[in-house]
């Protein structure tokens, strides 16, 4: 891999080159990626450790005796302990590997959820949430008779952390957020979250898919109860993500699916179940997703995550500049703390349209609700278009993009 | 512009997505909404019949260059229509902008008079839903269907 020396910058330049496929043209032209919020590119590392798998040491996990079966099950542990440490947890059996963020967040909603949520209690979250922090919960309300309350945000895309506060009661059982929103791109301050909740005793999960890809994380130092993020927002692999929990909390959570590994014995009478964080993780696993999302967090600790942040905020401050000299580009989402999203509206030229030109210029962003429906209510519009960025991206693509939002603009103007 | 790009935003859409007709509601007439939940696009269709004959047929909402031009075009295409028309309409429209590119419903584009101009839509997949909404919408309000139309 081709990460510059411990103490320059990182070179994006050169990165690039560990990313096959962007290297692909799009509509003959080169490509410009610039969705990464939706899901990232794959370096050549993770790609080889996810086909090594299949080709050297597959077996089942946990429960063979001869030799590739005890490497295959070396390999996921390793990984196990490889995501402990990436995101600053206690211990690797913390770790509950599970599909991405929104398996991890509905694993909470139902195993947490229906142990400790009862009618006429209250679930906590902000509206800045992606779908899927808000949904898992909406539907334990509807099962348990409980209330969803949620934490409005100022113009600018920031929690208004006064209003949260006022928003706890006895009721309140749990706290939800989004670490950065993925519409907005706005940081929110857990820390702080975590001191509010646990002053009145509630746990806070946080939504990490899209902090995960971008900053250092330290789950004690936040003090989070839970966090979810997503291998493929990170440069891992689809369908492989991680649900953290404080060892003391999962081990009070019942089961979330019924299976194999899952169990230490059963009977038709009775069945105990395993150990955290076995006990969540019924059937076969996405065995070489996990070990590719451990070669993910090698890649990332070789370049280092401090670095990529640096980067990235390098990045958005270009890229905020370049696109408020884009007349009539009103941006949605100027926290004082933002992570690489900018999700704007231009004057005359609705985001789809955005779109389609930029894609023909070889452009790839987001438009839509993003799957944040109610933040585009919040700021009266039905639609962004959203370029994010990723460790790959150069002042290159910003000029590029730049130059095919004012394309669109003399189109549609 | 691409030539592709030229074909999906012939100069025709784009003067209708810049000032669409007949955009504006239609009292007393039969309405219905359309929505599309992926790019948040918006139509209400009114259509006001004598008889079998479309007298007015108008629209509001918000929404993309392709679904506003779609609905401004096709309000000027229905008026004097009879309502087996309008169905027989609707349905080469709809070929026209999912059929392959080069197929029969492409030949048969003429037909469409000035509708055609939507052929180039058939390239860009995602798109479709945006062209169509308003038809979408068009049926409901003729049906008297009074749920939200989604093109999803």
């Amino acid at each position: 891999m081709s990460s510059s020396t411990q103490d320059a910058a990182l070179d994006a330049k050169r990165l690039r080159e560990d990313f096959p496929l962007l290297k692909q043209q799009s509509h003959g032209k080169p490509l410009v990626y610039l969705d990464s919020a939706a899901t990232a590119q794959k370096p050549q590392a993770v790609i080889d450790a996810e086909r090594t798998v299949y080709e050297t040491c597959y077996a089942n996990v946990h429960r063979g005796v001869y030799e590739i079966s005890a490497k295959a099950d070396a390999a996921y542990s390793a990984a196990r302990a490889k995501l402990q440490k990436f995101i600053g947890a206690k211990e690797s059996r913390e770790i509950v590997f599970v599909r991405g963020t929104t398996e991890a967040i509905n694993l909470v909603a139902y195993s947490f959820g229906r142990k400790n949520i009862g009618k006429g209690d209250e679930i906590l979250i902000s509206g800045l949430e992606h779908h899927s922090n808000i949904v898992p919960w909406q539907l334990v309300c509807e099962d348990k008779g409980a209330s969803l309350k949620v934490a409005p945000v100022n113009d600018a895309g920031e929690i208004r952390l006064d209003e949260m506060e006022r928003l706890f009661s006895p009721r309140t059982k749990i706290v939800a957020v989004a670490h950065v929103s993925n519409a907005l791109g706005t940081i929110n301050p857990v820390k702080q979250i975590a001191r509010m909740a646990h002053e009145r005793g509630v746990p806070l999960l946080v939504d990490g898919a899209q902090a995960a890809p971008h900053m250092k994380l330290d789950v004690q130092d936040l003090d989070c109860d839970f966090y979810a993020l997503s291998g493929h927002k990170m440069y891992g692999p689809s369908g492989i993500g991680v649900l953290y929990g404080k060892a003391a909390l999962l081990q009070t959570m019942p089961p979330f699916m019924g299976g194999g590994d899952m169990i230490l014995s059963v009977s038709f009478e009775k069945t105990t179940f395993n150990e955290i964080p076995y006990k969540f993780e019924a059937g076969t696993p996405n065995i070489a997703g996990t070990i590719a999302l451990g070669a993910t967090v090698d890649y990332l600790n070789a370049i280092g995550m401090d670095k990529v942040a640096a980067h990235e905020e390098q990045l958005l401050k270009y890229a905020t500049d370049a696109l408020l000299r884009v007349p009539g580009l009103r941006l949605i989402g100027t926290a004082q703390h933002k992570a690489g999203v900018l999700s704007f509206v231009m004057e005359d030229v609705h985001p789809h349209d955005v779109g389609t030109v930029l894609d023909f210029e070889g452009i790839a962003v987001r438009t839509g609700h993003h799957c944040a429906q109610p933040v585009m209510e919040r700021y009266g519009v039905p639609a962004t278009t959203r370029a994010s960025l990723g460790l790959y991206n150069t002042t290159e693509d910003i000029d590029a993009l730049v130059k095919g939002l004012r394309k669109a603009k003399e189109m549609f103007a | 512009m691409s030539e592709e790009l030229r074909e999906l935003y012939q100069e025709q859409i784009l003067d209708h997505s810049k000032r669409p007709r007949n955009k504006r509601a239609i009292d007393g007439a039969s309405s219905a909404e359309g929505y599309n939940p992926l790019c948040g696009d918006r139509a209400t269709v009114y259509v006001a019949l004598e008889g079998d004959v479309v007298k007015d047929v108008a629209f509001v909402g918000q929404g993309c260059s392709i679904s506003t031009a779609s609905a401004s075009m096709m309000t000027e295409a229905l008026k004097g229509k009879t309502r087996a028309e309008v169905d027989a309409l609707f349905e080469r429209f709809h070929a026209l902008v999912t059929a392959p590119p080069d197929s029969a419903a492409q030949n048969a584009a003429p037909e469409l008079g000035k509708l055609a101009v939507f052929a180039g839509v058939c390239e860009f997949p995602a798109r479709v839903k945006c062209a169509s909404l308003a038809w979408h919408t068009l049926k409901a309000a003729l049906s008297g269907d009074q749920a939200t139309v989604k093109t999803e």
